[in-house]
């Protein structure tokens, strides 16, 4: 029963993170009818945003401590980062501990701002072009940008640890009526997964009750008959992917504690988040979350032991298994139009 | 026209010898190699030697293969006097100078890896059949090791392997052609057991997580062999997809399991992650059947610490070779020193053991070609099987003839808890004396292989 | 001529032309000079051109006949390549079982997964041959390493059976893959003052099928077969409503271009005794839709040259180091050569997939049709010119 929770609580976890991200692409998507695969570099970015600011607060200058030597027999320099002069060492110390989550108020403009610019500089111009051509030109950005990361901080992962205080455990099992210490789970796992359910719930609230979402709701139902009623449906498109590029970015930020963020991880994502998308049914926004946390928890509970001793090596394909099994029973995924993206 | 075997270059030279204008037709006749310099696979000129370094320089192992790089540079630069001579004044073999190899001027290749089978043969195809390098060294993963070694026995060049771990580099896919100075799994085992039954006690119950593919299983083998031989229970041994990023429903389980270690069998970026993760379940601080629950990670690297970050503090594992040794361990290690000055100096921050480990390998090669008095591959095998040699930076250490494997010390280190620096991330518990690792030729861990004979190819 | 018309068969023999002078039109700047760097005529990189050659016309059937875009292609090539080894190890050294069987799995196999995938199209259709794809390299990566060697790869071994020739072994060696006795590597120079040239048999056995396989796609462009194919990109629905089945038409395509794909596998396990599982990843996949793409999809040639291209630039640029640099620049003042190193720098060597990056980019930009409209735009050029040289020769009469 334990270990049943215990999963569920990962597959929600995963989940959460497969959801935001192909909610982000799904918007590209359904808005601009642009494969985008430069999304899971938007992820990756987001982490990196993190990283940044994490870097920012600790920028140093180097007082020579002639006490000490360094490995090579030298004067020991000391980096003493600036924040610890202007706040004195205790506070500077817990605005560092803070970082990750103090990134998010970075990431949002860093990541609308970037959005919007791919999208006027770049992706404007792919709109009549075929599937295939967005395809190669956004991966081909997803390099750029990926490689523009390993320039400046290596290929190797950067810790991001989340704040001391919510680095614990949580204890689920005393909540619940277990013993303490049977089920419990990483709080900032916890944090991940609320934050996810708001971000999801914030951007259907707002196509939902927003006049700006009602009319970019009908633009993707309808694009030239919005156009036709005068209305400039090009710009709120715009600003729908520098939407879309927040999301994922957000999802990056929150991220990055969780594995420490390296130039790479956006691939690792990317091909995962377009069977998510799909199996949640080409321009569907629920189905793409719906198919996110789906996938997330068979993840899950495909790696238990007791399933991978039944059928031995199901946890490396489970994922693409059941993407295979729903697609021939549901033509168009979980909840897909018809039509969309069939030819 | 004539039918030769891959070089070019070689035979351009030999062409060129023969004052030849047009289409010369050349041929060899495979001469002994005793008489010096033709008779084999990208003979080298009288000027010059050129040798391949074919290193990760893309994917996630990028940084470990940026600072083999590193490594063969300065090699490359004490080989041919220049600097300030690194590890060439510690080697107790005094043939090298610093006048090349055999008075040719050292040259180099570089290539990518990609750390991907595929693209490590074919950079160094391209380093034998274009460049005519003599000798292929690097490569961060076993993979890549195994598939290069094979492709330089097949071709007659020398293989010096650069990082790689798995028992089958030197077990069952042993290559006349091929050497590996690095250490492997069985010998993290036979190092860290002792260590972790000292400390943990001997009656710990241990929950495997291994990386599903042929490195993850040989170390996976040799920690299970060596700790059960102990006293230690082994309560689950799971596999991890190679491909996994996020290992949180593999960690989930593990202290309902009734275990009170966690082994992780896992290198590069699996590692930085399966250890984040079980830190962030709150393993280390659990108690388990009454005992403090603790993680163990058999092979350590600096890069992985510093991916890893706090997470590492405490956690106990195995490394060929580490920057402090001289310092804290005293001369048996010497040499150590040495090459830090020079490559500190160099750049700025103390090498990694990847990159000592390449750094050896090339001086290794450089020394038995030296002592041979030929570049030819098979005078090369014959001076490096049965080698004993020191002043590297791990003590006394043997070349064995058997399977081209180095036997020396292993370091055991622990993460720590502190770090003043980020190079300066793990401390030296203990060294498992050379003894304690060596193993018969026929061990079964290493079963199954054959070196066959050296091949001079052309 | 060959059942071709008089545009294609040109095409043809241009196409022979560069495979069988490739070896000197690779390396055009003398082995000692400085831009020797740039020579791409050795024996291994000119084997990858052609197969990957292969492998990309064969996935350009599918794709650019039919508009199937399928992500999970690389599958059969690793299926041929595993097949090819597996022949070498039990069978014979001999290439051509092991080319030939290779063939026929990847052809299987694809009839396997074809059967199911084109239940779907569009996007859906990619994302299960995607799925197949990455199964079939994850269950090789790992409980299959018995069959496939997991991740260090399968290769051939000393104690290999070899039922046919296990004996003429020589000792203690594996032999080198052949043709009837005359090995893969075998390798001949030509000196021609500071040029050289290297003339390889295995690149001239992987070259011969590469024209084979370019034969046979034009004939099949051409043939009534491809027309169906066609209509099934203009519009699948209309010929569905005219009662016509279009299902065999495309499955027969699908396994075509699956074999297509196998027999590159296989070659390249003739080439150099080696399959990986990482051949199957998605990565793969995605590199002969990048191939396919950048060349010009549907055209003939396109997929040739995109290959050639995406190859050479992991082989060529990837080699250039620091080192390298310095040497080229030495010539300009110390600071200037500094500055101009530091400045490349970033694009090669380790950098070379952001080199990679940005040439996807340029080419999709300002290219649409891919290279092979480059070079139309460019022999476009020469042609205007001369057209507009021979108008005004028309209009002034001679006096």
């Amino acid at each position: 029963m334990d270990a049943i929770i215990l999963q569920t609580l990962n597959g929600l976890d995963k989940g959460s993170a497969y959801a935001l991200i192909a909610l982000g692409l799904t918007l590209i998507f359904g808005t601009l009818g642009v494969v985008n695969f430069a999304h899971g570099a938007l992820f990756m970015i987001g982490a990196f945003c993190a990283v940044t600011l994490q870097k920012i607060l600790t920028l140093s200058h180097t007082v020579i401590d002639e006490t000490r030597t360094d490995f090579l027999g030298n004067p020991m320099k000391v980096d003493v980062p600036y924040i610890y002069e202007w706040f004195g060492e205790s506070t500077g110390n817990a605005i560092i501990d803070w970082s990750v989550p103090l990134a998010i108020i970075l990431a949002i403009p860093v990541m609308i701002v970037l959005g919007v610019v791919m999208e006027r500089g770049l992706i404007k111009h792919f709109y009549k072009r075929p599937h295939a051509d967005q395809i190669l030109v956004t991966f081909g950005l997803a390099i750029v940008l990926q490689e523009i990361v390993k320039y400046f901080y290596g290929a190797n992962p950067i810790p991001a640890p989340a704040p001391d205080a919510l680095d614990g455990v949580f204890d689920f099992g005393a909540m619940l009526g277990f013993d303490a210490n049977t089920i419990t789970y990483p709080l900032w796992r916890l944090v991940y997964f609320l934050f996810s359910a708001v971000i999801i719930c914030a951007v259907f609230a707002f196509l939902q009750f927003t006049t700006f979402g009602m009319v970019v709701r009908a633009g993707m139902a309808d694009r030239e008959t919005v156009g036709l009623l005068g209305i400039n449906i090009d710009k709120r498109f715009t600003i729908m992917f520098g939407i879309a590029a927040a999301v994922a970015g957000l999802a990056g930020v929150m991220y990055a504690p969780i594995n420490s963020p390296n130039y790479h991880m956006g691939m690792d994502f990317l091909v995962i988040s377009f069977v998510v998308v799909v199996v949640g049914g080409m321009g569907s926004l629920p189905g793409a979350v719906l198919a996110g946390f789906v996938l997330g928890i068979l993840e899950a509970f495909a790696s238990m032991t007791v399933v991978t001793d039944f059928f031995p090596g199901i946890n490396n394909i489970v994922i693409y298994l059941v993407a295979v099994l729903i697609l021939l029973t549901r033509p168009r995924g979980l909840l897909g139009r018809k039509g969309v993206m069939e030819d | 026209m004539t039918k030769t075997n891959f070089t070019r270059r070689g035979v351009m030279k030999t062409g060129a010898a023969t004052g030849a204008g047009l289409a010369v037709p050349t041929l060899f006749t495979g001469a002994a190699w005793s008489d010096g310099h033709t008779g084999f696979t990208n003979a080298p000129g009288e000027g010059s030697v050129t040798l391949g370094f074919n290193v990760p320089q893309t994917g996630p192992y990028a940084d470990e293969g940026a600072d083999e790089l590193r490594a063969f540079e300065l090699a490359v630069e004490h080989l041919n006097g220049e600097g300030d001579g690194g590890m060439l004044s510690t080697f107790s073999s005094k043939t090298l100078d610093g006048t090349g190899i055999l008075g040719r001027r050292v040259e180099y290749v570089t290539g990518d890896t990609q750390t991907k089978p595929d693209a490590a043969r074919a950079a160094a195809k391209s380093m034998i059949e274009k460049d005519g390098a003599v000798m292929i060294s690097g490569g961060s993963s076993s993979g890549v090791a195994v598939a290069v070694q094979a492709l330089c026995q097949e071709a007659g060049i020398i293989f010096m392997a650069g990082l790689t771990h798995s028992n089958d580099t030197t077990g069952k896919d042993k290559k006349a052609n091929g050497f590996r100075h690095f250490f492997n799994s069985y010998m993290s085992g036979a190092a860290l057991a002792p260590i972790l039954a000292a400390q943990y006690g001997a009656d710990r119950k241990a929950y495997h997580l291994t990386a599903d593919y042929n490195w993850g299983y040989t170390t996976e083998e040799a920690i299970r062999t060596s700790t059960e031989a102990l006293g230690w229970e082994t309560v689950a041994a799971v596999k991890t997809p190679l491909t996994q990023t996020d290992f949180s429903s593999y960690i989930a389980p593990v202290l309902s399991s009734g275990a009170d270690v966690l082994v992780l069998n896992h290198y590069g970026g699996n590692m930085v992650n399966s250890l984040t993760n079980a830190v962030q379940f709150g393993l280390r601080a659990q108690q388990a059947n009454g005992k403090q629950f603790e993680i163990v990670v058999p092979l350590y690297s600096e890069l992985m610490a510093r991916g890893a970050g706090a997470n590492i503090g405490g956690i106990l594992g195995s490394q060929n070779w580490d920057w402090k040794l001289e310092n804290q361990l005293g001369a048996r290690y010497s040499g150590t020193n040495a090459f830090v000055q020079s490559f500190g100096t160099k750049f700025g921050f103390p090498p990694s053991q990847a990159a000592h480990t390449c750094y050896v390998q090339t001086l290794l090669y450089a020394d038995a070609v030296a002592r041979a008095g030929s570049f030819n591959p098979c005078a090369v095998v014959e001076a490096l099987e049965g080698f004993e040699f020191d002043g590297m930076g791990n003590g006394p250490t043997l070349y064995r003839a058997d399977d081209h494997q180095c036997f020396k010390d292993v370091l055991v280190v622990r993460g720590k808890e502190n770090p003043e620096n980020e190079f300066d991330l793990v401390e030296i518990v203990e060294v498992t004396p050379v003894e304690q690792v060596t193993y018969a030729p026929d061990h079964p861990q290493f079963a199954g292989g054959a070196l066959g004979t050296c091949n001079p190819g052309a | 001529m060959l059942g071709l018309n008089a545009k294609d068969f040109r095409l043809l023999l241009l196409v022979t032309i560069l495979v069988v002078f490739a070896p000197v039109f690779l390396n055009p700047f003398p082995v000692d000079s400085a831009m020797a760097q740039f020579n791409a005529g050795y024996p291994d990189l000119m084997q990858r051109f052609v197969i990957f050659g292969i492998f990309a016309i064969g996935f350009n059937i599918l794709f650019g006949l039919t508009g199937y875009l399928s992500f999970g292609h690389a599958a059969f090539l690793g299926t041929g390549s595993y097949a090819a080894v597996w022949m070498l190890k039990l069978l014979t050294i001999n290439v051509l079982p092991a080319i030939l069987v290779s063939t026929i799995v990847a052809g299987l196999f694809a009839l396997l997964i074809g059967f199911v995938s084109l239940r779907r199209s569009g996007i859906y259709f990619s994302i299960l041959t995607l799925a197949f794809a990455q199964m079939a390299f994850a269950l090789a990566a790992s409980v299959l390493t018995s069959l496939t060697g997991g991740e260090t790869g399968l290769q051939t071994a000393l104690s290999d059976p070899r039922i046919l020739d296990g004996a003429a072994a020589v000792a203690g060696n594996i032999p080198a893959p052949s043709l009837f006795g005359y090995e893969m590597r075998a390798t001949t120079t030509m000196r021609f003052g500071d040029w050289a040239f290297t003339l390889n048999l295995g690149y001239y056995l992987a070259g011969a099928f590469m024209l084979a396989a370019f034969y046979l796609s034009i004939r099949i462009t051409r043939s009534p077969f491809g027309m169906m194919l066609r209509a099934i990109k203009s519009n699948q629905q209309r010929l569905n409503y005219t009662g016509l089945n279009t299902k065999p038409y495309m499955l027969a395509c699908f396994v075509i271009s699956g074999m297509y794909a196998g027999l590159a596998g296989g070659l390249m396990a003739a080439m150099d005794p080696l399959a990986g599982a990482e051949r199957m990843f998605w990565t793969a996949s995605g590199e002969v839709v990048v191939m396919t793409i950048l060349g010009g999809v549907g055209t003939l040639i396109g997929p040739v040259l995109g290959a050639g291209l995406i190859k050479y630039m992991e082989n060529i640029v990837s080699k250039i180091n620091e080192a390298t640099l310095h040497s080229w620049f030495a010539f300009l003042p110390d600071g200037m050569e500094d500055a101009v190193v530091a400045l490349i720098y970033p694009f090669i060597g380790k950098g070379w997939n952001l080199t990679l990056g940005i040439v996807f980019m340029l080419v999709v930009i300002f290219l649409p049709g891919g290279l092979v409209q480059g070079g139309q735009k460019i022999a476009g050029l020469f042609r205007r010119k001369k057209s507009a040289e021979a108008s005004t020769k028309a209009q002034t009469p001679a006096e």
